[in-house]
């Protein structure tokens, strides 16, 4: 048994192996691999006897679930229309030329993920960041480079 | 359980159905034809596709027919101004992302899309085209389905297919908004996912976005070269369905025709796959007694109970999902695949004919014998052993393309030999066919009797329960097979392959003690294959299926062991049955395979 398939056991020991337990134990796998491998999929299916394209399926039609490789830190600027008016477009720019990426590539350090991000809900305080589960609103270039460089000292 | 009625009103004419009947169900009754995209008789109800729509007095929205249950004082409009203009609009908006290039598709003229189009004259387009360049991508992976996302209206026909019919899910609704599209796990493609190739979804999907990989070129080709030696040889279920592509009713016996008909296509020699699906039933038939002999007199482990081999889509179904269970599926090639070594090793010295300027080709019920002459290990013969596979549908094609006027053909018989077979081989087409085949041979071979049933006919393998089980008590049998004395011999049939694997489940499980199962991937056996004729529905599959039923009581013989063409090769080229030659040319092997 790989470490994947003895995490997704362990996990569906966890939360059942009925159809209803897809969700947390997909979620569960991001949470702790941060994407959804082929292996990772395959060992879902198994142990909850769906099929591979199910759990595809299910993956592939939530944002937060990725199915490819992401980096360790997930950037996500919101792309809808309050944040877009209210200049996302600079901030990924920025963040673009100081990550060396472009939107919805990961650095080669495998460092960060920059993404983008339907509603966040924070329109009243737009433009805003999402990194990994945490908000930063009103975000200016500047400090959508302070932010990030913080994660960057945090990040071994 | 007594239901109750309800009346409504459908277009002001009244009328009284049972609770739980649906608005669409209700004014078929009464002769209104709603169209129907996403809906399907053998499927569940999805309505997503909204052409159903109808109006409900008194209610703003519109409902569709297909979802909704009928109730009490319903006043229903089919066919009012806000319906047309609704349903105008919605197969417009289908229109939109549609790659409707009709003449030269594959299913032009057998198109439901197409079809509710004309019914609308709907040409002009006045929704902008959503169709992008690269979207007109077809994934033509497999040797057997071809899929093209161009065409998908996404009505999720073959989802549910592929999910409930045949408990596979090949096919998922993947990603969302405008990217939702039909797809395999992570995208791949369809050759290299968990599909079995049973082709089911093509006779549920209403436009081209799933069809077969079509071969009928490369036949006309190959009947066009006088260097080659083209034999073509039929299936069972073929010859009660071809008919529907000429207008006939389901279920009409037309194999003299059919017969006429290939000859006139130009092929040099037509032979029967029933030929073969005798032989199968000396092959299996003895297979089954000597696995039952090591088990009860030998005491050896040997894999029992024994499965049927003939449906290459349960054989794909078996190496993805239980391949645990590989030893207990007999070793016997199917009947297709023993036809094409037989053809290109015995027949062929019969007739005098290099096997390497030989072409064999199959008149199939299926996609998945398109993927099984494709394995590797299908080369007996040394060559190929079949060469090309096209279904019932491709036939029908090829005979109009040739200007063939089928209902006016004289009837004609196969050529010999490898064309002689017997009632035994014909019911192959039905689910239950083979158990009842292979039970009249080794009940008489095991006893020296018939088959204790009247007329031969084993009702209780018959007919369309999703699993059915029967029991044979052998008595009063032959000295060799004295340890059968008294057993009571258990079987078990499952078609379709949801019941497949509610049955395997239950092997797995240890709570089943048969001796012989036979599995069918389609619903309803080959009769229901891949490669029918389209539409499918249970009423159509029955029609079949009493057609191949038919054929069997009018064959002078009913039993595979009196096949005399057969006894002539056992006599002068197989010499016995599992002997030598037989291992080499009619058995073969499976391979596990990843469960995705």
């Amino acid at each position: 048994m790989t470490r994947i398939e003895e995490f997704v056991k362990e996990q569906a020991e966890k939360h059942g192996r009925e159809r209803s337990s897809l969700m947390p134990i997909l979620q569960a796998v991001v949470q702790s691999e941060r994407f959804l491998s082929e292996e990772a999929m395959v060992a879902i299916a198994t142990e909850l006897d769906l099929s591979t394209a199910d759990v595809f399926g299910t993956a592939s039609f939530y944002t937060f679930l990725d199915t490819v490789p992401r980096g360790k830190n997930i950037i996500r600027v919101c792309k809808t229309i309050t944040c877009h008016m209210k200049g996302k477009d600079a901030i990924i720019a920025t963040l673009e030329d100081m990550l060396k990426v472009k939107l919805g590539e990961t650095t080669s350090d495998g460092k960060f993920s920059l993404l983008q991000a339907n509603c966040l809900g924070w329109c009243h305080k737009g433009p805003v960041m999402l990194v990994n589960d945490e908000i930063y609103p009103e975000v200016t270039p500047e400090k959508a480079v302070e932010i990030i460089r913080e994660y960057l000292k945090k990040t071994k | 359980m007594s239901k109750f009625k309800v009346n409504l009103k459908i277009n002001n004419i009244p009328v009284s159905v049972d609770e739980g009947t649906t608005i669409l169900e209700a004014a078929r009754k009464l002769n209104f034809n709603i169209p129907t995209l996403c809906h399907h008789d053998d499927l569940c109800v999805a309505g997503n596709c909204r052409v159903c729509v109808v109006e409900q007095k008194g209610a703003r929205l519109l409902t569709a027919s297909c979802a909704t249950p009928v109730s009490e004082g319903m006043e229903i409009l089919t066919n009012s101004m806000k319906v047309r203009q609704a349903r105008k609009h919605i197969v417009e908006l289908l229109l939109t992302e549609h790659n409707a290039d009709c003449t030269k598709c594959f299913k032009n003229g057998h198109c439901e899309l197409q079809e509710i189009s004309n019914e609308y004259r709907i040409g002009d387009h006045v929704f902008i085209d959503l169709l992008q360049e690269k979207d007109r991508v077809q994934d033509i992976s497999s040797p057997a389905i071809v899929k093209d996302d161009s065409k998908c209206i996404r009505c999720q026909r073959c989802v549910r297919t592929c999910a409930h019919l045949q408990a596979v899910s090949a096919l998922a609704v993947t990603h969302k908004g405008n990217k939702m599209r039909i797809s395999t796990f992570l995208d791949k493609p369809m050759n290299d996912v968990i599909c079995t190739n049973c082709g089911q979804c093509i006779n549920r999907c209403p436009t081209a976005a799933l069809t077969e990989r079509s071969y009928i070129d490369q036949v006309f080709d190959v009947i066009y070269d006088p260097s080659k030696f083209v034999v073509v040889q039929t299936a069972p279920a073929t010859r009660v369905a071809i008919g529907e592509e000429f207008g006939l009713e389901p279920g009409t016996r037309v194999t003299g025709k059919m017969v006429a008909a290939l000859r006139r296509l130009g092929f040099d020699k037509v032979l029967d796959t029933d030929f073969t699906a005798d032989l199968t039933i000396i092959e299996e038939g003895n297979e089954l007694l000597r696995r039952l002999k090591e088990a009860l007199v030998d005491g050896k482990d040997v894999a029992l109970p024994m499965m049927t081999s003939c449906s290459p889509g349960w054989i794909k179904f078996q190496e993805h999902l239980y391949p645990e269970f590989l030893d207990n599926l007999s070793t016997c090639k199917s009947p297709q695949q023993m036809f094409g070594p037989l053809a290109k090793t015995y027949y062929a010295e019969k007739v005098n004919k290099n096997p390497a300027d030989m072409i064999v080709v199959s008149i199939m019920p299926c996609t998945a014998k398109k993927f099984e002459a494709e394995r590797p290990e299908m080369r007996g013969s040394g060559y190929k052993d079949v060469d090309f596979v096209l279904t019932t549908r491709e036939l029908g094609m090829m005979i109009k393309q040739a200007g063939i006027d089928f209902n006016k053909l004289e009837n004609e018989g196969y050529d010999s030999i490898l064309g002689d077979s017997t009632g035994a081989g014909v019911i192959f087409g039905a689910t239950g066919g083979v158990m009842e085949a292979a039970l009249r041979s080794a009940y008489e071979i095991v006893t020296g009797r018939e088959v204790p049933f009247s007329n031969l006919n084993i009702k209780p393998v018959r007919g369309m329960e999703g699993v059915k089980e029967a029991a044979i008590k052998i008595k009063d049998v032959k000295p060799e097979w004295k340890f059968l004395e008294g057993v009571e011999l258990k079987v078990a049939i499952a078609h379709g392959l949801a019941n497949a694997k509610a049955l395997m489940d239950r092997v797995k499980e240890g709570k089943a003690d048969f001796h012989f199962i036979e599995v069918m991937a389609c619903p309803s056996g080959c009769i229901g294959g891949g490669g029918q004729p389209i539409p499918t529905t249970m009423e159509i599959r029955k029609k079949r299926a009493a057609g191949i039923y038919d054929e069997d009581e009018h064959m002078a013989l009913r039993k595979s062991h009196e096949n005399p063409e057969v006894i002539e090769l056992y006599e002068k080229f197989l010499h016995e049955p599992l002997g030598h030659r037989s291992h080499d040319l009619l058995h073969t092997h499976y391979y596990p395979r990843k469960r995705h």
